[in-house]
């Protein structure tokens, strides 16, 4: 059991090591590429039937002990964090093998080490061990961004590249200030010494909290720090845009398990207890409003992912049981359809020829009747209507907050999913109905093409019929968050 | 010595920061390296200033501490990298958009 832990890591190291050595032989790289990732699968499931009995999984590297040595922690929260990336990921690379992976050279070399980058960030129990993670999936990010050219992605790159750079050196600085503070960069063991710190350090520990708020709200997107996501999520290629939506996800991950773990909400992570439920909201707001205003499709994809990035942030904001839990059933929901959405938008846009997914009056499509289904399916799960798996994540959402932030928190998500409602039937009516002119030359999209998005928004009834099982495992990992003394035992307890 | 190593982060983020606010890419790029120099002497110095000791706890006080130093070399690393990653994007840049301002509108736009 034991050296499973690091094969989602080895497994995308290794394929796209080989990826690299293979750049002249495309097929088989593709080939090698879907491999690899389908292997995530079986095992990333292994992990979580292992982790869902409430164990908790350490590997210490290297054979070091605990506080000394950098460990990889499966709880149940990883074990969730990557069976979802493995299913994204594997789907992503299925509508990318139908010819998007040969717009540049190197895809699939950094689609894998993107998926190390996101494995490892979710593994990892150190906190600089963190730090590499998130460059290794964030250099591969900026390749993947950038891939299929063209000027509005060289533009919303830069932006996104200069901003990160500068969102890391504060991740070091604050990764400096605990270290200086405490002593050590071990998640479990900065747990102990954080409690324990002395009063005098305790304006150094405040200010690496909120600084570590800043990185990771950067990354998931998180308001006033959102607005590289819009540019960035709607000029990438689908597929890269597409696997970017577990990206915020990452940096919703991080803030969870930092101030459960490391800052409690109720002792040294007291400020971000304050502020993460006011900022979600306003990125919820933000991000609605954006949904309004968005004239293409892509666009609008994007600006819900701002708005399903608040939406969790609200549920993790409430620190609660109910709150984490109602977070975490949403987040596989959120992640998969706004994935399927951008493959849509991309198969919708193939037929619309110049006008791609702009909303102008453009030319019928070749295949309405499916584009349509699958886009109703779509908006009806990301709008949250019932009876699809969006409407019960807020309906948990909205069950879990007390009674005397209730009116502000009800008022901003309802209001949030109207307005998604309201702007994804003006987006439908548009394509579907308001067409001129002949159907554009370009031809059917083949069932390939279709089958990754369509399984994608699939996953939206799947998690409908699931519900009981998946809303027991998400009750249960809230639980075992809110609990950090398990984790700490687990990791520090833990002999080589 | 702690004035002397506080006034240098101070200066060094100071001109970083300016820099990173320009409109032109390679100011921006400028800026970002100082940047990530006076992060990786910021890591630096968590270990606190000591000179002449060991870097090993145990009998002699005071000891150095080794660790800062490991993740300083990571940090130059990456560093170097991502810096050099700017660069080749700020060039590119330059050529798809014809122009060299962070937001792609030149003088006349």
């Amino acid at each position: 059991m034991n050296h499973w832990l690091i094969a989602p890591l080895v497994l995308p190291l290794v394929a796209g090591m080989l990826s690299l050595l293979l750049v002249a032989r495309p097929g088989l790289q593709r080939a090698l590429s879907v491999g690899a990732t389908a292997g995530l699968l079986p095992v990333t499931l292994l992990l979580l039937c292992f982790a869902g009995s409430g164990e908790f999984g350490v590997y210490p590297l290297g054979n070091w002990p605990a506080p000394f040595g950098i460990v990889l922690v499966l709880d149940r929260l990883t074990a969730l964090m990557l069976l979802l990336t493995a299913v994204l990921a594997l789907l992503v690379l299925l509508h990318a093998v139908n010819g998007d992976d040969r717009r540049g050279r190197d895809f699939h070399v950094l689609f894998q080490l993107q998926l190390l980058g996101i494995n490892g960030a979710f593994l990892t129990g150190d906190l600089f061990n963190l730090f590499v993670f998130f460059e290794i999936l964030l250099i591969a990010s900026y390749g993947l961004a950038l891939h299929g050219g063209g000027a509005e992605r060289t533009r919303a790159s830069l932006h996104y590249v200069v901003l990160n750079l500068i969102g890391s050196a504060l991740f070091l600085i604050a990764v400096g200030t605990l270290y200086a503070a405490a002593g050590t960069l071990n998640m479990a063991d900065l747990a102990v010494k954080v409690a324990a710190a002395p009063p005098e350090s305790a304006a150094l520990l405040r200010a690496a909290a909120l600084l570590l708020l800043a990185v990771f709200g950067l990354k998931a997107a998180l308001l006033p720090l959102h607005l590289w996501l819009p540019a960035l999520y709607g000029h990438a290629t689908a597929p890269v845009a597409a696997l970017f939506a577990i990206m915020t996800k990452v940096g919703v991950y991080a803030i969870l398990r930092s101030y459960t773990l490391i800052f409690p909400a109720d002792g040294a992570g007291s400020d971000v207890g304050h502020w993460l439920l006011p900022l979600a909201l306003l990125t919820l707001a933000a991000g609605a409003v954006g949904v309004l205003g968005s004239h293409r499709l892509r666009v609008l994809i994007a600006y819900l992912v701002v708005v399903s990035v608040g939406t969790l942030l609200a549920g993790i904001g409430l620190f609660n049981v109910g709150g984490i839990s109602a977070a975490l059933y949403y987040l596989p929901h959120t992640t998969l359809v706004s994935a399927g959405l951008f493959l849509l938008a991309d198969l919708i846009a193939r037929q619309r020829g110049i006008h791609g997914d702009d909303f102008v009056i453009g030319p019928p499509l070749a295949q309405p009747t499916r584009l349509g289904v699958l886009f109703f399916l779509g908006a009806v799960a990301a709008a949250g209507l019932p009876p699809l798996s969006g409407f019960i994540g807020k309906l948990l959402l909205l069950q879990a907050v007390a009674p005397a932030q209730a009116a502000w928190l009800w008022t901003i998500v309802l209001t949030g999913s109207l307005v998604g409602l309201i702007a994804l039937s003006r987006a439908g009516s548009r394509i579907f109905w308001k067409t001129a002119g002949d159907r554009a030359v370009a031809g059917h999209a083949p069932l390939t093409l279709f089958m990754p998005a369509a399984l994608l928004l699939a996953m939206s009834v799947a998690m409908t019929l699931l519900a009981a099982p998946a809303i027991r495992y998400t009750e249960a990992t809230a639980a075992q968050l809110l609990a950090p003394q398990q984790y700490i035992n687990a990791v520090l307890g833990a002999q080589p | 010595m702690e004035a002397v190593a506080a006034l240098t982060l101070a200066v060094l983020v100071t001109c970083g920061v300016y820099l990173v606010l320009r409109a032109r890419t390679y100011p921006v790029v400028l800026g970002l390296s100082l940047l990530s120099y006076a992060v990786n002497l910021f890591l630096f110095f968590t270990g606190r200033l000591v000179t002449g000791a060991p870097p090993l706890a145990g009998a002699a006080t005071p000891t150095a501490d080794p660790l800062p130093q490991a993740l300083v070399l990571t940090a130059i690393v990456i560093g170097f990298g991502m810096t050099a990653f700017v660069v080749i994007l700020a060039l590119r840049a330059r050529g798809e958009l014809g122009n060299d301002h962070v937001d792609g509108k030149g003088d006349g736009q």
